[in-house]
């Protein structure tokens, strides 16, 4: 009986093709924008993901930052002093004070764009000073030689770690001809040698902000050396912090920054310490794209309304055609309930195509709107077409039903005499 | 007439809009017996009840008032449900103007009453070839009925009427819509059911001529039957 039915459902949906078509044209727009803001919004969502995995939303960073004042008048403008910065006390205080739940504390500074020279030929470098923490996050792959390790942290030796991109430019692809070797670079007319002992592998920074893909890399030195480099007293305008397993991160960052304004910013009369935690970033530009997935949702919702109200008035325009077939089916013994789900079956028929027609076509711009924003094609997922299908049936019958119900309480007398 | 009673209306009336200023009561007592194995015609003027009377006995509608005894079983006070049991198993309809479902197989046409007696699909599409071929249209069951001709069409529905093995053919004006040597042959197909199958039929019709042919002939006059004969042209 149900396949005779949509054998039925077919039939008539086949002798009035254009009809049919429009019909379901609400359905297949309203479905459509479903999976395509579906598919762009996990798309978008995971590349954000991915963007802040890389740098690191693990990690909390701690900046230097000036107070807020509820008075205007208050404000006064200066320039940051020695005694402002972060000091290396502090971080061993912090480090001591929060000893077992502090995983480890990142520290880097950028010393300066510099020149190395090898047999006349010549790379552009960012000298970058970094603690043995800050190394071990960057999770650099070596391709020759060996990392920075503790030694070269605590004895402020003037090793440093080359980057292949640089290191092609000054020996080729023969990595082993520099490493090891001593190598001069000129930063701010002063030379300075370091001992490569390492070379790894230059990784582009790759985002939803776009890709950078600066000339200089990074040359890696260990972070007494940077500022032995600069006869400069170690101090910091930022660090980073990462939490032990297990211990809540947000509050482990309210605790320092609390503990570090506390005992070192009091009475400071311009600047603090500001927490910025990249996983509320991360929650704040998610819940942004939810709310755009949810506005176009609202909008598919409000087509599928209209899609739905059209599927109910051609049903009754159908039915009101077909009154001396249904009154000729009662006639041959058709109960109510057979012309009910006859013309229910029709409705969910019409809903189930137009659903997987809008399946069809969502999918297709979903991906390329996806290609477009992220360069990665999305799809749906398997929940979000079954979920859609499931929905389109449900739609057949909601709106299937009136339409379905006036027919199946036809009088037969009436409906064979219909004219 | 020795069969056994298959149809008897006792005391039938049909009124429409009661309780209103224009109530109007079409039929005044009707009281009928049909036997089974009978060739029945009802005759009369447009308006003389004919149609409300055939609606009753085919249990399309109800009656007002009377009993009404299909098959040693009171259909008069049956539920809607019910009554669709009884159009479909019961009674075969053959109409004016064929009915027959549009855009749709002679073949599916045929196996429709069976599907509402949800029979199996093999057997319905075997049953609906062989009611097919006894009608002589087993080469045209594939086409639709705006590719049949008035006769054919008629056809088809006179086996589609079969389907279920009813006990009483109800045929309303079946040659009404159609030319006279088209119309001979359906009332010969009516005949041969009768003669050879044995099938109680009941004939609506205002055509005398057409009405002699029958075994018995009741005269419906506003509401009323008037007169009941043999037909002089019937041959047993």
């Amino acid at each position: 009986m149900f396949l005779d039915n949509i054998g039925i459902a077919l039939t008539a949906l086949k002798s009035n093709k254009l009809r049919s078509l429009l019909t379901m044209l609400g359905i297949v727009i309203g479905i459509s924008a479903v999976i395509a803001i579906m598919i762009v919004g996990d798309a978008v969502n995971s590349s954000v993901m991915d963007t802040f995995n890389n740098i690191g939303a693990n990690s909390v960073s701690f900046y230097l930052s000036e107070k807020e004042f509820e008075d205007e008048s208050d404000y006064v403008y200066r320039d940051r002093k020695q005694s402002d910065m972060i000091s290396e006390e502090m971080l061993t205080d912090v480090n001591e004070h929060f000893k077992g739940k502090l995983d480890k504390i990142i520290l880097n500074t950028t010393v300066g764009q510099a020149s190395v020279s090898e047999k006349n030929k010549n790379a552009s470098v960012t000298i970058t000073g970094m603690n043995a923490a800050a190394i071990s996050s960057k999770k650099l792959k070596m391709l020759e030689g060996r990392p920075l390790g503790s030694r070269d942290f605590s004895s402020s030796a003037k090793t440093a770690l080359i980057s292949d991109k640089a290191a092609k430019k000054l020996c080729g692809n023969n990595f082993n001809a520099i490493v090891g070797k001593p190598l001069e670079a000129m930063l701010d007319n002063k030379m300075f040698t370091f001992t490569i002992v390492g070379v790894y592998e230059y990784q582009k920074d790759s985002s939803i902000f776009g890709s950078s893909d600066s000339e200089s890399t990074a040359l890696y030195i260990p972070l007494r050396t940077a500022f032995s480099l600069s006869n400069s007293d170690i101090s910091f305008g930022m660090f980073e912090i990462e939490a032990s397993d297990g211990v809540d991160q947000a509050t482990l960052t309210d605790d320092i920054e609390r503990y570090i304004n506390d005992h070192y910013y009091k009475n400071n009369n311009l600047y603090r310490i500001e927490a910025v935690n990249l996983q509320s970033i991360l929650e704040e530009s998610k819940g942004a794209i939810d709310k755009i997935k949810i506005a176009i949702a609202a909008i598919a919702a409000i087509s599928l309304l209209v899609g739905g109200i059209g599927v109910m008035n051609i049903m009754i325009v159908s039915i009101t055609e077909r009154t001396r077939e249904i009154g000729t089916r009662k006639a041959l013994g058709a109960e109510n309930s057979s012309i009910r789900m006859q013309f229910i079956t029709e409705a969910i028929v019409i809903c189930v195509i137009g659903g997987i027609l809008g399946i069809l076509i969502g999918n297709g711009l979903g991906a390329l709107a996806s290609k477009l924003l992220i360069h990665k094609a999305g799809t749906a997922s398997v929940s979000a077409v079954a979920g859609c299908v499931l929905f389109s049936m449900a739609f057949g019958v909601f709106f299937g039903y009136y339409p379905a119900n006036k027919a199946a309480k036809l009088n037969p007398i009436d409906a064979l005499r219909y004219e | 007439m020795s069969g056994e009673v298959i149809i008897e209306l006792h005391n039938i009336y049909k009124r429409y809009y009661i309780g209103q200023p224009n109530e109007l009561e079409i039929l005044h007592g009707i009281d009928l017996t049909v036997r089974k194995g009978e060739f029945v015609s009802i005759v009369g003027a447009s308006g003389s009840g004919k149609s409300t009377l055939m609606n009753i006995i085919g249990v399309l509608d109800r009656p007002t008032e009377g009993q009404y005894t299909l098959s040693n079983v009171d259909v008069s006070a049956a539920k809607d449900k019910e009554l669709s049991h009884i159009r479909n198993e019961k009674i075969g309809f053959v109409f004016q103007t064929y009915n027959l479902i549009p855009r749709t197989s002679a073949l599916k046409n045929v196996e429709l009453p069976m599907m509402y007696n949800r029979k199996s699909p093999s057997y319905r599409r075997e049953r609906a070839k062989e009611l097919l071929s006894m009608v002589d249209m087993e080469e045209r069951m594939q086409h639709t009925p705006d590719e049949l001709s008035g006769g054919q069409k008629q056809r088809v529905a006179i086996a589609r009427a079969l389907a279920n093995n009813p006990s009483i053919i109800l045929a309303d004006e079946p040659t009404g819509a159609l030319d006279s040597s088209t119309g001979r042959m359906i009332m010969d197909l009516f005949h041969k059911l009768h003669r050879e199958q044995g099938i109680t039929i009941i004939l609506i019709t205002h055509s005398n001529e057409l009405a002699e042919e029958t075994e018995r002939i009741l005269t419906l006059k506003d509401g009323v039957i008037t007169g009941e004969r043999r037909g002089s042209a019937y041959v047993s």
